[in-house]
């Protein structure tokens, strides 16, 4: 039988921390060969970039130990291999890519001298490194690559970003490139760009690519084989198309249940009554640059407004101009009649209880040293009309249980929380304030699909136990066409679109919003082939 | 930049003009000097004509108006301690003061940043182990009683230092090697920590993925970003010493600038506080200057 290119043979890791050993991967077993991309899909937790770090030689030991297994390039155990042969091959003849790369690319030193690194590294003299970067740069799509070079990472957007990062990868033609999460913090249409960059270089390369993601859109796009992961164990693996259509186990019947996008669209509702919130002509301007250019709209009570946009498009600030974290410039929002811009402080004061803010990050947004008592009740320590000191117990114990978590947490801290619970706080203590309208930005958008469904679910269900209305703002537009009765579509600071779910999904008006559409990815591989040849029609190159 | 430097100086030049104000009335509450440098038997007629002729006879507010006026034409006055201008007598000193600082800082800033990153790349090492305690220690040592030590072993019983003055490259070792062990030990402690987050961050990750070798993944990849912090820290240090090791100064017998302003002070020679007040203020402006410039030149995301 003739060598894989790579080959992970029953790989154990595990990890000894002050609470206990941790198995990390146990017994892990898959390969990669030339042209092809394997994916490995799992949630947080699972173990999913543990063998990738563990072929990268990335993994600290201690605390980490590899109890078992081999890996093998071209048949030959890498775990034999000095740590300088290990070294050799590393950019060489595997690369790797990760999430986040403004924190993976090196603050302080350009990204030409960056580029030019990996090559001087692997023997490529100086001179030869710098024209091949700048050659990739041009290779990877970065505009003015003569002046790309001499810049720092802080100067480039995301999805520029992960350009350079593939430019880096590629510099030294290696046969594996492996890119851990590359997508998850970009926009959709940057997103499409890059996975079709990907597969366009290895086109040209013939490399192996092995992804490791949480998003079975990714998996479906650009995957011929997926292995999935749970509790540090492959549960299922084979071809893309074949896994998803016929799942064989649980677990992979749950990932692509919770997968979202395939809630039935709701009607119309009557929005001819008075709306909870009205919003005409909001401005806000930092500085002189213009971050919301005028945007109207309205909530009706119990209604579910989403605000969708790639960054930079406004929708944040569309939020806290709302909530008059920031001072809009111009315009009207009128709750209930009332107008929150020009409204004096007391009475803002008053009424900022009615509108209540969910955050992307509750790692941040719950403080570490107050007890989950305390950040709930805190509500009523500054309103405290809302519920008599002797209640407040017994409520936040109700609240708690309304979110799905228990009672006796009540006591305990947030870092002792999952990231899901953590939102679920988040939840129960923006609902202790009794409000109308709770405005949620990305409040799902770092949880994993099974748990974000979950919240999901509970955002609706207390919509209807409390007649709430949301304004949701999000990136990923499969949950806001599960979750939302209307949709505005920003863009650049303006509202681009706006209508029902079932409009703007299935008849979108502008072409902007089209190319959202086409960008954004279906868990099923089939629909995904069908979007990604509409895609090249709408987005030619 | 230009602005910013610009800026820096305004503000500095109005803390120094309130520093200058707060200096000369708070020195003559300490009283008047004419009886520190008259001999005991002095006639009053004597006395008189040294108050007379140093203007200690006139109201406070015009001592201060001629203070000024003389200082508009960079005349910081006379010592009456050693009969010439004030500003040679404190700039000789603020020399001496300077080397020391200079030679002193270099040698700690080189073997604080060498051995604290190596310690940081393999923490909990034996290395870092044996780093870390005697750095505690170093940190933590009372200079005054390490400097009479030193001159009880060296200097004393072993002969092979002298115990105080100038004039020798020798006379420099006792006073150099006091001064060092405590910034030593603090820098040592902040480059280990600044150094242990720097290579435990996302970009030294991606430089083990590219292959690149342990000792530039240290000092090129991690040490630059580490060095931010450190920095301050340096600079910090550095201005204690410039504003006089007064200890180290005074008991190895030293010429320095702290040595001179205790001097000074004992006797009155407020022409010479003055001055010596002046010149390290300036210094300190400079080296402040200096430090937020070589921030910007580590990271190119700091821009004044």
């Amino acid at each position: 039988m003739a060598d894989h290119l790579l080959e992970v043979r029953d790989l154990s890791v595990e990890f000894h921390t002050a609470a206990g050993t941790v198995k990390a991967v146990q017994g892990v077993n898959w390969h990669l060969d030339r042209g092809e991309t394997l994916a490995i899909l799992g949630e947080s937790g699972s173990g999913k970039s543990v063998s990738a770090s563990a072929v990268m030689n990335l993994i600290d030991m201690p605390p980490g130990k590899i109890t078992s297994g081999q890996i093998l390039l071209d048949g030959k155990d890498m775990l034999k291999m000095t740590a300088e042969q290990r070294r050799q091959i590393n950019g060489k003849r595997i690369a790797m890519i990760f999430q986040d790369p403004l924190a993976h690319l090196n603050p302080v030193y350009t990204v030409g001298w960056q580029i030019a690194e990996i090559m001087t590294t692997h023997g490529t003299p100086g001179a030869e490194a710098k024209a091949r970067a700048l050659a990739l740069l041009k290779r990877v799509g970065l505009p003015e690559p003569e002046v790309a070079m001499g810049k720092y990472p802080h100067q480039f957007s995301g999805g520029q970003r992960q350009r350079l990062m593939i430019a880096m990868a590629m510099a030294c033609k290696p046969d594996i490139l492996i890119a851990d999460e590359p997508t998850t913090a970009l926009d959709v249409t940057v997103q499409a760009q890059i996975l079709a960059l990907m597969e366009e270089l290895q086109h040209e390369t013939g490399m192996g690519l092995l992804l490791i993601t949480h998003d079975l859109g990714v998996v479906a796009e650009i995957a011929d084989r997926v292995v999935v992961m749970n509790g540090g164990r492959i549960v299922e693996e084979g071809g893309a198309a074949e896994v998803y259509r016929n799942p064989k186990h649980p677990y992979t019947k749950k990932l692509i249940d919770a997968a979202p996008g395939k809630g039935a669209m709701p009607e119309e509702r009557d929005r001819s009554a008075q709306p909870l919130l009205k919003v005409e002509n909001l401005q806000l301007s930092y500085g002189a640059f213009k971050a919301l250019k005028g945007a109207s709209f309205n909530i009706m009570p119990g209604e579910t407004v989403a605000v969708v946009g790639e960054s930079g498009s406004g929708k944040s600030t569309l939020a806290r101009a709302i909530l008059r974290l920031e001072e809009p410039d111009g315009g009207r929002a009128l709750y209930n009649g009332k107008d929150l811009v020009t409204m004096g402080a007391r009475e803002l004061y008053g009424l900022r209880r009615d509108i209540q803010m969910v955050f992307q990050d509750p790692t941040q947004s719950l403080n570490p040293r107050m007890t989950v008592f305390q950040l709930i009740s805190e509500a009523w320590v500054i309103h405290p009309d809302i519920l008599p000191k002797r209640e407040w117990k017994e409520r936040v114990g109700e609240l708690l249980v309304k979110v799905g978590l228990s009672r006796e947490m009540a006591q305990r801290y947030p870092h002792q929380f999952s990231g899901g619970q953590r939102q679920r706080i988040a939840i129960a203590r923006a609902l202790a304030m009794e409000p109308k309208l709770i405005i949620c930005d990305e409040a799902v958008s770092a949880l994993d699909v099974s748990i974000q469904a979950q919240v999901i679910a509970l955002l609706e269900g207390l919509r209807r136990e409390f007649d709430l209305s949301y304004l949701f703002i999000a990136h990923d537009l499969p949950v806001v066409k599960d979750f939302a009765d209307r949709v505005i579509v920003m863009k650049s600071g303006q509202i681009v679109e706006e209508g029902t779910v079932r409009q703007v999904f299935e008849n979108p008006a502008q072409p902007y919003t089209r190319a959202l559409l086409a960008a954004s990815l279906d868990p099923d591989p089939e629909v995904q082939a069908r979007r990604r040849a509409e895609r090249k029609e709408a987005l030619p190159a | 930049m230009k602005q910013f430097i610009g800026k820096r100086a305004i503000a500095s030049a109005v803390s120094l003009v309130g520093l200058v104000i707060l200096v000369f009335f708070l020195s003559r509450l300490t009283g008047d000097p004419t009886d520190l440098y008259l001999p005991i038997d002095a006639s009053q007629e004597m006395r008189d004509q040294f108050r007379e002729l140093n203007g200690f006879n006139d109201p406070l507010i015009v001592q201060f108006g001629r203070y000024v006026a003389d200082l508009a034409r960079l005349d910081f006055g006379q010592s009456i301690r050693e009969a010439r201008p004030a500003i040679d007598v404190v700039l000789q000193g603020f020399s001496w003061t300077l080397s020391l600082a200079a030679i002193t800082m270099t040698l700690v800033t080189i073997a604080a940043i060498v051995i604290g990153s190596l310690a940081a790349f393999n923490v909990g090492g034996v290395f870092d182990r044996i780093t870390t305690f005697f750095s505690l220690i170093g940190a933590s040592a009372p200079d005054f009683w390490i400097a009479i030590v030193a001159i009880v072993i060296f200097a004393v019983n072993l002969h092979w230092l002298p115990t105080s003055g100038t004039g020798t490259p020798w006379h420099w070792v006792l006073p150099v090697a006091v001064l060092f062990i405590r910034p030593f030990g603090l820098i040592l402690q902040v480059v280990r920590g600044s150094m242990i987050t720097a290579l435990s961050s996302a970009y030294v990750k991606t430089a083990k993925a590219k292959g690149v070798r342990s000792r530039p993944i240290i000092f090129v990849h991690g040490l630059r970003n580490g060095m931010l912090p450190v920095i301050t820290v340096i600079g910090d240090q550095a201005a204690g010493i410039l504003n006089g090791a007064v200890v180290v100064e005074t008991i190895f017998g030293f010429p320095g600038i702290g040595k001179l302003m205790i001097d000074s002070i004992l006797q009155r020679d407020f022409a010479v506080v003055l001055a010596a007040i002046m010149v390290s203020a300036l210094a300190i402006f400079i080296m402040n200057l200096l430090i937020d410039l070589a921030y910007a030149l580590l990271d190119p995301r700091i821009r004044y």
